[in-house]
């Protein structure tokens, strides 16, 4: 197994964070990991984009060309990645903004309104989980089990009270994202 | 009468410290360097501290002061000394650390490294001799040249214009709430040498403590750089440096001066 | 603290690592993308557990010349910076050299010249390789490609600059720095005692007792007979380090016909393309100089002999190229192939830069 991801939006989306408890996740489960974020004054505001690779064999190159899936949160990163996933591979994006939904027909292509929901059932400060669910839903790399491990160890204990509602989201995720083509 | 029937204990009445070597010192005559160096080795002979001693040498006259007080030194890059005694100090907390610098080492190219170990309040002692000039490389001017004094860099003396004024870093250092005490000093008589060695001691005393940042500037001649002779540049000091640099206690957190 | 598997970025594996094997000091200026070394530190407190002590100097040149100090008195010190900060430092790690110091410097390269770009870059390796000060002298270069890597030459290159008396530099970059993978973390060590500071380093200014001579650390000699007799005693230095510190790494050599060479992140991405030029047929392997100085020469000068070209790559203009010129005499068709800017090339582009400049 090995699957080769970007996640890409705007900073603040909380793109790096999800890259984060994906990857911890995948440290749960014993996978080799590497994962690459842009970094610079993109953090604090403009697009920010994240390379996760989950893998059983050791990888190689952190820096890719293209990817397996695609998860993308805004129009500039769409047009950026859309033309980057591998044949046969998965595009998630969430339709919020997005004016030119993506084209392709040799890829999956599939939408999650997350942040429509998040807004509608008070869950903003949940979005990326919301889409982290709807990616666990299409490719499970790993388990949900793993994903609140994960945020266990991550989370300082003060937090742990947020856990629940982080796998709600990750839930309402998989229960919302619909496919295109 | 034979030298060894004047050489008895009974009629010692001066000594040099055991720290000093017998290296021949390099300085000018009239140079204040060698008798400020002779104070530092009393000093820490005095308090005992000879095993504890770190110096740091500075890149000028006193480049060499290693070859001559027999502890431990660190020779630094120009203007540097404060942050390598920073570092020996904060990692040997219970060393003797100190910087011995000129004034263009400690007031030119090293003001970063001055103001911010001050600033810190590093338990190190900064002694400082200003002569107003870059004694090693030939008398140019140095940060704390008077206004319209000569050097090989302002041969038509210094002039604000051009240059700025003269920058009198110990002023400013007193500001800074890490220095514990400031103090300027001179060693051009026999009385002025006492109070310089008395300041010296509670300099290091104070690092030893643990109370902050001593500074002592030693306001001195340079005799070659000057031009003049050793007799004429004290009188010229006296004349010129002290109401630009007023020798005494600046601040001592001892008695809040 | 065992050993223990964490998920961690390049950056903060340094700053646990140099926790763990017992440094004494670490000093620095932030600047990105390496500012984690010093903020991982600060989180940590390490002066509340092993007693190391951790300073944000007022600029990098502060930073280095307190590495000289702490250095000085025996102590195992680092800092760490990217390439501008690193620039700065160059006096300090002269000055290091000449006085023989040990010590660690870490730069996380970003693109240059001048403030550049925060984005990661290798265009250091001159400064790096050539003694980026002024006059005759080396740094043992260790170029790590993974974040375990970041670990492992971290304690690696204290135990080298305590070995020869030689400061030692880990030229990462952004990649690295920023990158998270999985980490083996080595088990925490004491910080030596004073003792055994002055065991290992009887020369150093730890204070000068009745039964030695003042130690005295400069890197001054006026005396030119005198200072060429250290400049001789350096270069012997540097030698050995060339006969005994060699280190590299080879993927896929075994029948290559064509050889890359890169190091760092750059090495990481080749061996993808290394990979999927293997899938077309292609016979490629890949060298990794581990140690930037000393150089593998004698691995090279071997594959040189077995291979129709070789493709350099590297996030510069062309730098390490000239030392596997020099290493294969020029035996064989020798290309680059680098981005700049912060530009990291991708495993296609390598791919594509091996069938059109060597093959």
């Amino acid at each position: 197994m090995k699957e080769e991801i970007i996640i890409a939006g705007f900073g603040g989306q909380g793109v790096l964070s999800m890259g984060k408890i994906l990857a911890y996740a995948g440290l749960m489960q014993d996978k080799e990991i590497t994962w690459i974020p842009s970094y610079g004054p993109e953090q604090r505001g403009g697009t920010a984009n994240v390379t996760v690779i989950v893998s059983d064999e050791k990888i190689s190159s952190p820096i890719l060309n293209s990817y397996d899936t695609a998860i993308i949160l805004n129009q500039q990163s769409l047009d950026k990645f859309e033309k980057t996933v591998k044949p046969g591979g998965t595009l998630i994006y969430d339709d919020y903004g997005i004016m030119n939904p993506p084209t392709r027909k040799d890829i999956n292509i599939y939408k999650i309104n997350a942040m429509d929901t998040a807004i509608a059932d008070k869950m903003e400060k949940t979005f990326n989980m919301i889409v982290l669910g709807g990616l666990l839903k299409i490719r499970p790399i790993v388990e949900i089990d793993s994903v609140m491990k994960g945020l266990k160890k991550t989370l300082p204990e003060r937090h742990h009270h947020l856990l629940p509602m982080n796998e709600a989201a990750i839930l309402k995720g998989m229960d919302i994202i619909k496919k295109m083509n | 009468m034979a030298n060894n029937e004047i050489v008895k204990p009974e009629n010692l009445v001066y000594k040099k410290p055991t720290i000093m070597n017998d290296n021949p010192m390099h300085y000018c005559p009239g140079c204040g360097h060698g008798v400020v160096h002779k104070l530092v080795a009393e000093v820490i002979e005095e308090m005992g501290l000879q095993d504890k001693a770190i110096g740091i040498a500075p890149v000028g006259c006193a480049v060499f002061i290693y070859n001559y007080l027999d502890i431990d030194w660190q020779e630094a890059a120009h203007g540097r000394a404060p942050a390598l005694a920073t570092a020996v100090k904060r990692l040997n907390p219970n060393k003797l650390v100190f910087t011995y610098q000129g004034d263009g080492d400690l007031a030119a190219i090293g003001t970063a490294e001055t103001i911010h170990a001050c600033n810190r309040g590093e338990n190190i002692a900064i002694i400082f001799i200003n002569n107003g000039i870059y004694g090693m490389t030939g008398g140019q001017m140095a940060p704390t040249t008077l206004e319209g004094m000569k050097t090989a860099t302002c041969p038509y003396g210094r002039d604000v214009k051009l240059n700025g004024y003269p920058l009198n870093i110990t002023d400013l250092v007193v500001k800074l709430r890490g220095t514990c005490y400031v103090t300027r000093q001179s060693v051009h008589k026999a009385a002025a040498v006492r109070k310089a060695k008395a300041a010296i001691r509670k300099a290091f005393e104070n690092s030893m403590n643990g109370k902050g940042t001593s500074f002592v500037e030693i306001v001195s001649t340079c005799s070659s750089g000057w031009k003049l002779s050793p007799v004429q540049a004290n009188k010229w000091m006296e004349e010129n440096m002290f109401p630009a640099y007023p020798i005494g206690d600046l601040k001592d957190i001892d008695t809040l001066v | 603290m065992n050993e223990e598997v964490r998920l961690m970025k390049g950056n903060e594996a340094i700053a646990e690592t140099a926790i763990r094997c017992g440094a004494d000091g670490y000093f620095g200026y932030p600047i990105t993308p390496q500012s984690e070394v010093m903020e991982t530190l600060m989180a940590l407190k390490p002066w509340e557990t092993t007693g190391m002590v951790v300073l944000q100097a007022e600029s990098e040149v502060a930073a280095i010349n307190m590495v000289y100090g702490g250095a000085a008195s025996g102590k195992k010190v680092m800092t760490s910076s990217s390439s501008p900060g690193v620039s700065l430092k160059q006096e300090g790690i002269s000055y290091i050299a000449g006085a023989e110091l040990p010590c660690l410097i870490v730069n996380v390269m970003r693109g240059g010249p001048g403030l550049g770009t925060i984005q990661p870059s290798q265009a250091d390796y001159f400064q790096a390789v050539k003694g980026g000060g002024h006059g005759d002298y080396r740094l043992i270069v260790l170029a790590p490609a993974s974040v375990q890597e970041m670990a492992d030459l971290t304690a690696l290159g204290f135990d080298l600059a305590f070995k020869y008396r030689n400061p030692v530099m880990l030229l990462a970059d952004g990649v690295i720095g920023q990158m998270m993978e999985k980490v083996v973390l080595p088990a925490q060590q004491p910080r030596r005692t004073d003792e055994e500071v002055v065991a290992q380093c009887p020369w150093a200014t730890t204070g000068k007792t009745k039964d030695r001579k003042p130690n005295i650390i400069t890197s001054l000699e006026l005396v030119p007979d005198k200072q060429e007799e250290n400049n001789i005693r350096f270069q012997a230095k540097y030698k050995k380090m060339e006969e005994n510190e060699v280190r590299y790494e080879t993927f896929m050599c075994d029948d290559a016909e064509y050889l890359i060479v890169a190091f760092g992140s750059a090495a990481r991405i080749s061996q993808k393309a290394v990979e999927e030029a293997r899938k077309e047929g292609i016979k490629v392997g890949l060298l990794r100089p581990v140690t930037l100085f000393p150089f593998p020469k004698k691995p090279l000068a071997e594959l040189s002999k077995q291979v129709k070209g070789i493709l350099v790559v590297e996030m510069n203009a062309g730098q390490m190229i000239e030392d596997v010129k020099l290493a294969t005499n020029c035996s064989v068709k020798t290309e680059h192939f680098g981005r700049m800017g912060g530009i990291v090339p991708s495993p296609d582009e390598i791919t594509e830069a091996l069938k059109t400049k060597i093959m």
